[in-house]
């Protein structure tokens, strides 16, 4: 976890949009202000953006269907999108997907902006596409999201289960950024929130330079295909 | 779940076997039955779907398992699209359980999973490339997305591990499915040679194809 100096942080409102290019050699650390957050994410090489996030080979490559401290984020070319040097909670959830029109209208109702203002319906699919669309992408390049503070349980016969009360307020998370990773980020309700009120919370986000990581660095070395992931990321700068 | 097929291959309006290491494309009409057969047993078939009348509208992995509460797909399951159409539905499967979270391999992948010097070999991503490629139709790279493994046995703990068990399919085992839409599907039969799951022996698979049954 880094303690060197903040800066900038921001809030990203309840049902909010982010986007920013975290340059590699930075990190962002999101905060769930209130308890209950979810901070839907999707990220790309903002050099090469058809290199993205990718869902399969970042859960094969560690055998893994949660994401904590030690995980890396792999975009689907080899590489580190942004690594997880810090987390609170224990468990963010990479395979829950994202909440769609369709959804919040059927579980929430209609609140459209000319009657509700900014307090609006949101939803995370739209909000994406919106966001991806500033940055000169589309729906085609949507790609399975990261629900950070969110946890989604497997039972032995497959079955989900959304955990409540998985991540409190003030407890935080934080990725290192391996590479200029243009990361998006939504605080719509997880789709699999049983909660029916439409009620998403904010989320806090600071960015620090971080030092890069070094040969011994907890994420590299938690394992070996981690290690290899590292040393081909760190060629892509060569 | 257990379910047959009533369907006659000698009734079916098309067939042909996909040698491993090859891609295969083709557009399968609303209304008829697509069957893909593990000829050899234990064969990932990596398959992706798209509206056909909107290749933006594809397969979702996420919204496929959320939507049915399971990760696991099987006869019943409903294939989702990323907005929200049913693409296709599993209507009889004799494997019992496919995987679509654990992806298709690529030679990066490879890289990191297996050992740097891997690069070399032939992965599902290329096969997906060059068969999106031959297609054309403006398809590229950024439409190859999360897919199915059918006949692929990926288990998730309640630790949150993902683990890669011996499969569970066998010669001759089969998945059907019915087209809810006009789709695009797209396989790479796999040729992942440093994965136990195969036995280590990629081996072809066979698809149908029947017209709207009616049977």
């Amino acid at each position: 976890m880094s303690d060197t100096p903040i800066l900038w942080d921001e809030t990203v409102q309840p049902g909010a949009t982010w986007s920013h290019v975290l340059k590699r050699g930075t990190a962002l650390r999101m905060t769930d202000l209130e308890g209950g957050a979810n901070a839907a994410a999707i990220f790309y090489n903002f050099e090469c953006p058809v290199e993205r996030y990718n869902m399969p080979d970042t859960l094969k490559a560690q055998h893994i269907a949660r994401l904590t401290t030690g995980f890396v984020l792999y975009s689907d070319m080899g590489r580190i999108l942004c690594s997880i040097t810090g987390d609170t909670v224990g468990w963010h959830d990479p395979i829950g997907g994202c909440s769609n029109v369709s959804l919040v209208a059927a579980k929430y109702g209609e609140a459209r902006y000319q009657d509700c203002r900014n307090d609006y319906h949101k939803n995370t699919l739209d909000s994406f596409k919106i966001e991806l669309g500033k940055w000169g992408l589309g729906p085609r390049d949507l790609v399975p999201n990261v629900n950070f503070f969110s946890r989604v349980d497997v039972a032995d016969d497959g079955s989900l289960s959304f955990h409540t009360g998985n991540s409190r307020a003030g407890d935080f998370v934080e990725l290192r950024a391996e590479m200029n990773v243009l990361v998006i980020v939504n605080t719509c309700q997880h789709p699999l929130d049983p909660n029916p009120a439409y009620s998403p919370k904010p989320v806090g986000l600071s960015i620090r330079r971080v030092p890069s990581p070094a040969a011994d660095d907890p994420c590299r070395l938690s394992r070996a295909e981690n290690e290899r992931g590292f040393t081909l990321t760190e060629r892509y700068f060569l | 779940m257990i379910v047959a097929s009533q369907l006659d291959p000698k009734d079916a309006v098309y067939s042909h076997v996909i040698p491993a290491g090859e891609p295969w494309v083709h557009e399968v009409r609303q209304g008829q039955h697509f069957r893909i057969v593990d000829l050899g047993g234990n064969q990932a078939a990596d398959t992706l779907f798209y509206n056909a009348h909107d290749y933006a509208d594809r397969y979702s992995a996420q919204d496929t398992i959320r939507e049915q509460g399971n990760i696991y797909l099987t006869a019943g399951t409903k294939l989702m699209s990323t907005g929200g159409t049913v693409l296709l539905t599993i209507v009889a499967d004799t494997c019992g359980r496919h995987d679509t979270l654990g992806g298709a391999c690529a030679n990066e992948s490879n890289m990191v999973r297996y050992a740097i010097e891997k690069r070399h070999m032939h992965a599902c991503r290329s096969s997906f490339l060059r068969g999106l490629i031959e297609w054309g139709r403006g398809m590229e790279k950024r439409d190859i997305t999360s897919n199915i493994n059918f006949f692929m046995n990926v288990p998730v703990t309640p630790e949150g591990k993902l683990t890669f068990e011996d499969g569970i399919s066998e010669a001759g085992k089969y998945v059907e499915l019915r087209a809810e839409t006009d789709v695009l599907a797209v396989i790479s039969n796999c040729p992942q040679l440093n994965n136990p799951c195969n036995a280590y022996n990629p081996t072809p698979v066979e698809v149908l194809i029947w017209d709207s049954p009616g049977v």
